[in-house]
């Protein structure tokens, strides 16, 4: 369907199911529960999900498919998110020339930046990235002051032009919409216990994961895509093969730094502010780690990486002392105590901790990331099958 | 006129004079193998021709027109294409797309945007790979990843991944090189067996005589950057200085 093979349309439904249903998935535990910090079901971390999943699939069409490790990547995601809270403030405030134009501009941006970075390969090609986004970020956080807002960052006002919109005097700064329907409104299911939140920015940001998706699953089964793949296992053979591989890994890059600028844009639909720290270096490091975290190379791997961290970062960095005394009341007083203390460094502001360690072991047991692990199993599972009835078809990795 | 025409080509590393005034004219469609001892300058020459190194002072000229100064993909899409010595490979995909990518790229040029189109509809580029994995015998290898093939499969697929651009002048580095026999065996009867189905023009390095003797057409015997004969191979065993560069102190 769509032009794709039965096992990616399989995949893309699957996904698609996941986005469609997650304000049920993401919310198992009822309201009153003493589970309900683990739910993850409210607009601003499911919006992040679908978001930083964006963000995650196209710089693994970069890193993924052709090995080139960029850590610059969050340049771009700063960028779209300026550009597209200024096209809030000076055009109009519908979301659709804001997300638009985010992505172009941070295209723009990546052909130039990959034009010179690209010259190199390895670590050099890395540190050239790193050195770019750096010097994005300072530009941003200080000398661009006028059009970036400097470190208080960049957010609408009363005030702005915006030139297409019908302007009613006085009132409040209007939210982001499209057409009218704005990003954070949200309906509330109440069912016995439970609550589920239907969030409008989060169903048009996972539209544009679906979307970003399958652009991704159609490049990957490109034959430009498999120029990309024999880059990253031998791009000098392919040189003698007669591929100019310049231009491949550079339009890669650039692909992969406008869904970067998409995700950028996105962001600042949900929530009309932009600042510097957007593009700094750490969350470059961030995408990076989701990729790999969850399986570069892989279709799903970044998407499962990317919901894996924002919820770390946002339950785990939730819990504090007293949610952990109240966990444990029922042991007695010192043995209570005794478990707090070992715990505590790894909650709250010690959730780098945890995150850390769950990336050691993976990148340690599971190299190929989370996908990897799944794949696992998946043959335990079709193993057991395979012992009950007799045809054994090879398994194919999934991707 | 040949179809590569070297005249007079020069490279000094340091003080190694690697390549001595070499001339060499191939004729097309035939077989043009270099020998000589170990470190004779052969793998310099052949770098001189795919654009890894540069002369210092000489000309190569491929069906009349210049190869110095070209980059490795314009060389391989002027029509010559290399065979290594130790298989390069892209270990990470199956053998099927090791083969594809090459014929990818002599039909659609050294790039082209094509992230919307499907592997799945190049069915043309498909039956060439699969025809020629056939040709060199592992057809039935084709949907196995690259990485895990024997030494011996690895130098078939480099040779079908040659094979596949239908080039107009093959190269062919050491082609048997840590080959056991039967190998050897077998790779010589493979391209004999190609050289009749196939008109392509090859030019092979080898430093064992005995490999070429039954496939060349052509001599050239390299010894220390210099070419001291060029003759047809029955001539080439019984003359004086081939023999004494190899039996004499040049010997490996």
């Amino acid at each position: 369907m769509f032009g794709l093979d039965t096992k990616d349309t399989r995949l893309f439904f699957f996904v698609a199911v996941l986005v469609a249903f997650a304000p049920f998935l993401m919310n198992p535990f009822p309201t009153e529960s003493g589970l309900a910090q683990f739910n993850g079901g409210y607009p601003d971390l499911m919006q992040r999900f679908v978001i930083f999943g964006i963000f995650a699939i196209g710089f693994n069409i970069l890193f993924g498919l052709t090995g080139y490790l960029s850590f610059g990547h969050a340049a771009f995601l700063g960028t779209g998110s300026y550009a597209a809270v200024w096209m809030l403030k000076l055009l109009t405030i519908n979301v659709i020339p804001a997300i638009v134009i985010s992505t172009l501009v941070a295209g723009v941006m990546a052909l130039a930046i990959g034009f010179i970075s690209l010259r190199r390969s390895g670590i050099y090609f890395s540190i050239l990235t790193l050195a770019f986004a750096q010097m994005a970020f300072a530009l941003a956080a200080s000398v661009l002051t006028p059009i970036t807002g400097g470190e208080t960052g960049l957010q609408t006002a009363l005030n702005d032009p915006r030139i297409l919109d019908f302007r009613a005097e006085g009132g409040n700064i209007p939210a982001p919409s499209l057409f009218g329907l704005e990003m954070r409104a949200s309906y509330e299911w109440l069912v016995g216990g439970w609550s589920f939140t239907f969030n409008v920015g989060y169903y048009i940001s996972g539209l544009f994961m679906l979307a970003a998706l399958y652009v991704a699953i159609r490049i990957f089964r490109s034959p430009f895509g498999l120029m990309l793949k024999a880059i990253k296992t031998n791009q000098n053979r392919l040189n003698y093969t007669g591929v100019s591989t310049r231009p491949y890994t550079l339009t890669a890059f650039v692909i992969s730094g406008m869904y970067a600028g998409l995700a950028g844009g996105l962001m600042a639909a949900m929530d009309p502010l932009a600042g510097a720290e957007r593009m700094q270096w750490t969350a470059s490091g961030e995408v990076v780690l989701m990729t790999i975290l969850g399986g570069a190379g892989t279709l799903l791997g970044p998407i499962l990486g990317a919901g894996f961290i924002k919820y770390f970062e946002n339950i785990f960095s939730k819990i504090n002392d007293s949610i952990l005394h109240s966990w444990f009341s029922f042991l007695p007083e010192g043995l209570e105590n005794v478990m707090v203390t070992i715990l505590h460094p790894f909650v709250g502001k010690g959730w780098h901790l945890t995150l850390g360690i769950l990336f050691m072991l993976v990148v340690i047991f599971l190299p190929g990331g989370l996908m990897e692990g799944m794949q696992r199993i998946g043959k335990m599972f079709s193993r057991k099958k395979k012992s009950d009835e007799t045809d054994g078809k090879a398994t194919v990795p999934a991707e | 006129m040949g179809i590569l025409e070297v005249q007079s080509v020069n490279k000094r590393f340091g003080g190694l004079q690697a390549l001595d005034n070499v001339n060499l004219d191939v004729e097309e469609g035939k077989v043009h193998a270099i020998i000589g001892p170990n470190g004779a300058g052969k793998s310099t020459l052949l770098n001189c021709f795919v654009g890894r190194l540069m002369p210092d002072t000489g000309t190569v000229m491929f069906n009349g027109k210049s190869l110095l100064g070209l980059k490795p993909h314009e060389i391989n899409q002027a029509g010559v294409s290399r065979v290594f010595q130790t298989p390069e490979i892209f270990t990470e995909l199956t053998v099927l797309e090791n083969v594809m990518i090459p014929a990818l790229a002599h039909r659609d040029g050294a790039f082209k945007l094509n992230p919307w189109a499907r592997m799945r509809s190049e069915g043309g580029i498909k039956d060439l790979a699969e025809h020629t994995l056939e040709d060199v015998g592992m057809a039935e290898k084709r949907h196995m990843t690259a990485s895990s093939m024997s030494r011996g499969d690895k130098r078939r697929l480099e040779l079908a991944m040659g094979l596949v651009q239908e080039p107009k002048l093959l190269l062919l580095d050491e082609p048997t090189a840590g080959m056991a026999r039967a190998d050897t065996e077998n790779t010589i009867n493979l391209l004999k067996h190609i050289g009749e189905t196939r008109g392509i023009t090859k030019i092979i390095i080898e430093h064992d005589m005995e490999v070429v003797f039954s496939l060349a057409d052509k001599i050239s015997v390299l010894v220390q950057g210099h070419v001291i004969v060029e003759d047809k191979p029955e001539n080439i065993k019984g003359n004086p200085k081939v023999q004494e560069a190899y039996l004499g102190g040049a010997h490996e």
